[in-house]
């Protein structure tokens, strides 16, 4: 589904990425850890078609379409789905009325049919379930005046709104208390298929209690230098990241 | 009397016009005002862009081009059908070439009192009639009170809540040429007396038009007027508007500037006694080479009087808007609330925005504040937007409604208020 070769890329001329490779497949759970500042949210703008990063070298391929090509919007009419770490607040536009924009525009990129308000409706009922959404909050402006655990629930709405193919969470885990941490996570894991993927992108193993990962990368410096299966996080957590650094700064290879 | 302005100069037009017509004057006792304004007309001419009220508006050239003046109108029923909003009832109010056509029009609240000034009472058009002006802005304010032979004068009377909307609908008639006109309005709320006015300008025929209005606006005690503005004409217009406060009155302003090569606003608000409050909204969304400047003053003469202002404004393309408020605070004017605001997206490179917000203040105990900011639109919203698979052009237009939608939502007449977001959205989804 998503092949990544040699990526690379800077933002205001400082090399941020410095050669990621990564292949996820249809079904697959993959987690990407590392300590702050190496890179891990670079690696998820990117793939999301963030503009300041700039791509000096490598591709990135989704489902055969080179996906560094594509505008953002069209990245998620590919089914491409970032939830931010830091969701934007933005007054005046009214969360409904951006999701249905957001449904139509995704539905016209997949050559279906606008949806009805009657359809969107009950689209809008069934899905608030899954992360147990106040229905009364997306009558507000989108993300104004959310609480942080609000607005990580309203990132994974949308995304059951929308259907990806692959799934990123950027630190979707951050500034959640255990309860809020729960339903996110349950929320994601209700949205699981054989045939899409997630990217699980954090700092701290306890998301993964929840959202098992297949497959678990360190990302360090701009590259990843170990990768493995969830016990591999279970390990971070006991042991934190610095024997992870020792061993590259040793130039020793992981 | 059909007359044809001289294109090599319009000021000595004006001139010999006054001249030959000042002994036909209807309204004996305004004559001398007339004759007063006249004179300082003569002496300064058009402001030039060497003024510093007119620093960024240059507007020689429309001058330059050829008129006709008060020339009679072949503008029928039909071509004023076209114009209207239909979907709300409304008191309409039309103006041909600057003259109220009671033929064309329609009253459907007998309370409102509409008279050319050559019938109306004497005793109101002398307390009210071109009493204050702000000399240095006031140029064409005082071409138009020289020229004010066939003003409207609308009265509210006392007690009387106007149920439906006044529509004044300024129709330019082009069909024979360019078209110069000048109404002048003086519009009397009494006292317990609430109504809502749309102000409509539009030219009918191929040709050009230049519109120099002048409206003075009387609120009485305890008077509430609702005073929209929506400029959606392609010409040139300078407008002013002169509102005059008594306690406790309340008025709000929501002026729409969606076309015109160049408009020119100036808003003037005297908070004349206690109590009394001004809200003063406006949106400009300009594309092309339009051109819109937009001069407020708002004065707070007496204590205990609550003004708010915002601006905001779209610019795209090589658009160009100037933006100069001013809230003046008197030596008496104690426990004054006076807040101004103007902020700004340029959506082009080429588009220019010059804003200055001014505040002066001579009392000792008041809150105010003013800021202005110039920005583009931001990345984070617009990329979260397109993230969500919503194209760049949907997410500015979802991105710019909900900037306009702080001065829209002033708007409290349902039907013009859907009426402007669809025209906005139209326009970005173009």
């Amino acid at each position: 589904m998503l092949k990544i070769k040699d990526l690379k890329a800077r933002i205001d001329n400082k090399e941020i990425l410095k050669g990621i490779n990564l292949e996820v497949k249809p079904g697959e759970v993959h987690a990407i850890m590392g300590p702050n500042g190496s890179g891990k949210s670079t690696l998820a703008s990117v793939l999301a078609g963030r503009a300041e990063y700039e791509v000096t070298g490598g591709s990135v391929e989704f489902n055969g379409k080179d996906l560094l090509d594509l505008a953002p919007e069209e990245r998620a009419g590919e089914g491409i789905f970032l939830a931010f770490q830091y969701p934007i607040e933005i007054p005046g536009v009214s969360t409904t009325n951006f999701l249905k924009t957001a449904v139509n525009e995704v539905r016209k990129y997949r050559g279906q049919e606008a949806i009805d308000t009657v359809s969107f409706l009950t689209m809008i009922k069934e899905k608030s379930k899954i992360v147990d959404i106040d229905p009364a909050l997306l009558k507000r402006s989108l993300n104004e005046g959310f609480s942080g655990g609000e607005k990580k629930r309203n990132e994974i709405f949308q995304m059951a709104m929308l259907e990806p193919k692959l799934a990123i969470l950027d630190e979707t885990d951050s500034g959640l208390d255990i309860d809020a941490l729960r339903i996110v996570a349950n929320g994601v894991n209700k949205l699981k298929t054989k045939d899409n993927a997630v990217i699980v992108v954090t700092h701290y193993q306890r998301l993964l209690d929840y959202i098992v990962p297949d497959f678990v990368h360190v990302l360090y410096k701009g590259r990843i230098v170990k990768s493995g299966t969830k016990e591999l996080a279970l390990e971070l957590e006991e042991k934190g990241y610095d024997w992870i650094k020792d061993l590259v700064n040793e130039g020793s290879e992981v | 009397m059909t007359e044809t302005i001289n294109k090599i100069d319009i000021k000595d037009f004006f001139i010999s016009l006054f001249h030959s017509s000042k002994n036909g004057f209807s309204h004996k006792s305004l004559s001398r005002r007339r004759e007063e304004a006249f004179g300082i007309f003569e002496k300064e001419g058009f402001p030039t862009t060497k003024n510093e009220e007119w620093k960024y508006t240059n507007i020689a050239p429309v001058l330059k081009k050829e008129y006709n003046y008060l020339p009679s109108s072949s503008i029928n029923k039909k071509d004023i059908e076209n114009y209207f909003i239909d979907e709300i009832v409304v008191n309409s109010l039309v103006f041909i070439n600057g003259v109220f056509s009671k033929e064309h029009s329609t009253i459907l609240d007998k309370h409102i009192i509409v008279q050319n000034f050559s019938e109306a009472e004497k005793e109101s058009l002398d307390s009210y009639f071109n009493k204050e002006t702000h000399p240095s802005k006031a140029a064409f304010t005082y071409l138009n009170t020289a020229f004010a032979e066939n003003g409207a004068y609308i009265r509210i009377p006392k007690g009387k809540v106007i149920e439906h909307p006044i529509v004044l609908h300024f129709l330019a008639d082009a069909k024979d040429g360019n078209i110069f006109v000048q109404p002048r309005n003086l519009i009397v709320a009494e006292e317990n007396t609430q109504a809502q006015l749309i102000e409509l300008i539009t030219t009918i025929g191929n040709n050009g038009s230049f519109t120099n209005m002048v409206t003075e606006v009387a609120l009485k005690q305890n008077a509430n007027i609702q005073y929209y503005k929506i400029q959606n004409d392609s010409q040139s217009q300078v407008n002013t508007t002169q509102v005059y406060q008594q306690a406790k009155s309340s008025f709000t302003s929501a002026t729409i500037s969606l076309d015109g090569e160049i408009v020119r606003n100036n808003l003037n608000v005297s908070l004349n006694s206690e109590y009394s409050e001004a809200f003063l909204y406006g949106l400009y969304f300009l594309k092309g080479k339009q051109h819109t400047d937009t001069h407020t003053l708002v004065i707070h003469a007496k204590p205990n009087c609550y003004s708010n202002e915002l601006y905001k404004g779209v610019l795209a393309d090589k658009s160009r808007g100037v933006f100069n408020g001013k809230i003046l605070v008197q030596k008496d004017a104690q426990k004054t609330n006076a807040f101004q605001s103007n902020k700004n997206i340029l959506l082009s490179p080429d588009a220019i925005m010059d804003t200055k917000p001014q505040l002066e203040i001579f009392a000792d105990d008041v809150k105010c504040s003013h800021g202005a900011t110039v920005g583009q639109m931001d990345e984070e919203p617009l990329f979260y937007l397109r993230s969500r698979g919503i194209s760049e052009n949907a997410a500015k237009a979802l991105l710019v409604n909900a900037f306009a939608n702080d001065i829209v939502e002033h708007i409290k007449i349902e039907v013009l208020k859907d009426k402007i977001e669809h025209l906005i959205s139209n326009r970005l989804l173009v």
